[in-house]
């Protein structure tokens, strides 16, 4: 069935038109309101973001972004998401498969498991790695003995980034390959292909957007996650500071046009990360409409 | 299901159940499990005097009645807007349908630092929107507006977390209007119902439990929600200081026994919220297969 099914049969129901559709001024009020809804919420937001990063402009812009500080929360960023994204990856991977193609007993709290970062507030998220590798933590003094530095370090603000992005790739495969079943593989390997073979010539190819889309999203709240990394952080300029703990500094020394202008850049990448979505989404619709 | 009537339930066709199931439980327990466990073994050392004053302390019951009441009222904003949007959607054609729809999803893609300086700065007394609420607009003047404060008190938070919790009750909502067979309403239709009377009475019902779910969804995320918030709230203590900048102000003091106490209340809290979604979600799908199929 198709999502506009009931717009087509406008034909059909014309002489009863009354009863089985609202009447234009209600359509016309409906679609006012939501728009100005969303406009007020989404557009007006997402305008004022890029007129205040110019709003002293394109120069200023290009200086804040060029700040030395700036680019170390780049790099920072980009090490935290580079290492959290691709072992949420294989993660989702693994877990997808144990669970779209295996039956075991304890399969349906597995599932709420996994789903369980996504109901922590990121203060907590953040603060669980500190009860476990702060200096008062369990392995606190073993650290410090060792001279290893994991909270209000680099490691712990990668801990956090994992943590807060963890189900991602699992929660878009999961359902995803529980729909496709396992006649594909089965048939695969009953005529002689090796699980490895399985794996990337049958599985991959099918869940290909599935995993693209995951990591998307991942990689969207990865590099812009900010309650758990402000907490594992110790916000050491230059050092320890994300790209959104660095928007929080320059905002909070009253430096707005600055904030807006490294704002920006993340506000870009979740542009970005929409507009990929919708054509994953384009792709899958597709892709769907010529497997039936 | 060639796998069942094979009898093949121990003997597995397919390779890798082992390794994956021992890889997915090893990193869940690691990253997950382990690190969540810390908090309610740190919080079991604790006496229950020391655990009762700090998760009953004045702030902390003033935290809580800010930050239930304003994710409640972002929720219910939330749902009777977003069951419009959704409606509108599924409904209806317009110009620039599909870049409105994409734009939904906006709060989920936008990092809540970035929403939050700009609803920070939109709202204030000076901003583009807050300039409407203040005293010092030509409005308020001519048309002796009442002056509201939005950035920097209760009301901004409600406005962070009205924001943030948007997409979820359009996105639950929306696949399950663009299920509901026309025959239905065409039945409704044709036994005299007019339309208010077909949407209330045999649509909205439907739709009930994925507007409870989207709801439910919308009020957890806003009750542990942390970036966006500080940025638009004063953040001043029994005021505009919600739970999670309770914690946060905690643990900067190095205060972790009142912090993993609070922590605790959260998390269980957060725990049953995620059993009230998926039992919701169960009746959703339940719902949905009997009236449909």
């Amino acid at each position: 069935m198709t999502p506009h099914g009931t717009t087509l049969r406008v034909p059909h129901r014309a002489a009863n038109r009354r009863s089985t559709a609202e009447s234009p001024w209600v359509r016309r009020l409906l679609i006012g309101v939501a728009l100005m809804f969303l406009a007020l919420f989404l557009v007006i937001p997402l305008v004022s973001v890029f007129a205040q990063a110019f709003a002293k402009g394109i120069g200023f812009y290009f200086q804040s972004l060029a700040d030395p500080m700036a680019w170390s929360a780049i790099k920072l960023t980009l090490i935290a998401a580079g290492i959290s994204v691709p072992l949420n990856c294989i993660f989702g991977v693994a877990a997808a498969w144990t669970i779209a193609k295996f039956d075991f007993r304890g399969k349906n709290i597995l599932l709420t498991l996994i789903d369980l970062p996504f109901s922590v507030s990121p203060v907590i998220s953040g603060m669980i790695y500190v009860l476990v590798f702060g200096a008062q933590g369990w392995f606190g003094p073993w650290l410090i003995d060792h001279n290893i530095k994991i909270i209000f370090a680099v490691p712990g603000i990668v801990l956090a980034t994992i943590f807060v992005t963890f189900p991602f790739v699992a929660r878009e495969l999961i359902p995803l390959m529980q729909a496709q079943g396992r006649t594909e593989e089965e048939a695969a390997r009953v005529l002689g292909a090796s699980g490895w073979q399985t794996f990337w010539r049958v599985t991959l190819p099918n869940i290909k957007w599935g995993l693209i889309y995951g990591v998307i999203l991942c990689n969207a709240r990865a590099m812009g996650e900010f309650g758990a990394v402000s907490v594992v952080s110790g916000h050491i300029r230059g050092q320890t500071n994300t790209i959104p703990l660095h928007v929080e500094i320059l905002y909070n020394e009253y430096n707005f046009t600055g904030a807006f202008a490294v704002a920006s850049l993340l506000t870009f990448l979740a542009v970005v990360t929409l507009i990929l979505k919708t054509w994953v989404e384009c792709k899958n619709a597709a892709l769907n409409a010529l497997n039936e | 299901m060639a796998t069942r009537q094979l009898g093949a339930k121990k003997f597995r066709v397919l390779p890798g159940f082992k390794l994956t199931l021992g890889y997915t439980l090893l990193y869940l327990g690691l990253i997950v499990l382990i690190p969540l466990a810390a908090t309610f073994i740190k919080t079991s050392t604790l006496t229950w005097a020391q655990f009762w004053s700090s998760v009953a302390s004045p702030q902390a019951l003033a935290s809580y009645r800010l930050s239930f009441g304003a994710s409640f009222f972002a929720a219910l904003i939330n749902a009777i807007f977003g069951l419009i949007v959704a409606w509108v959607l599924v409904r209806y054609q317009f110009w620039g349908k599909r870049l409105v729809d994409a734009l939904v999803d906006l709060p989920f893609a936008l990092p809540t630092a970035v929403a939050g300086i700009t609803l920070a700065t939109l709202y204030a007394e000076n901003g583009w929107l807050g300039q409407f609420f203040s005293s010092t607009s030509a409005w308020h003047l001519t048309l002796h507006l009442p002056v509201i404060k939005i950035s920097y008190t209760r009301l901004g938070v409600f406005v962070a977390l009205t924001f943030i919790g948007l997409p979820f009750i359009v996105r639950t909502v929306q696949p399950v209007l663009a299920d509901i067979d026309a025959e239905l309403e065409e039945a409704a239709a044709s036994l005299g119902a007019n339309r208010w009377q077909t949407f209330w009475r045999v649509i909205f019902p439907m739709l009930t439990p994925a507007l409870l779910t989207g709801f439910a969804l919308a009020f957890a995320r806003a009750l542990g929600e942390y970036g966006s918030v500080v940025f638009i709230s004063s953040n001043i203590p029994m005021k505009t200081q919600i739970t999670p900048l309770l914690i946060m102000t905690k643990l900067e003091e190095f205060d972790y026994a009142g912090a993993t106490a609070l922590a605790v209340v959260m998390l269980v809290i957060s725990f049953a919220l995620l059993l009230t979604i998926n039992v919701l979600q169960w009746w959703a799908n339940r719902y949905n297969t009997s009236t449909l199929s």
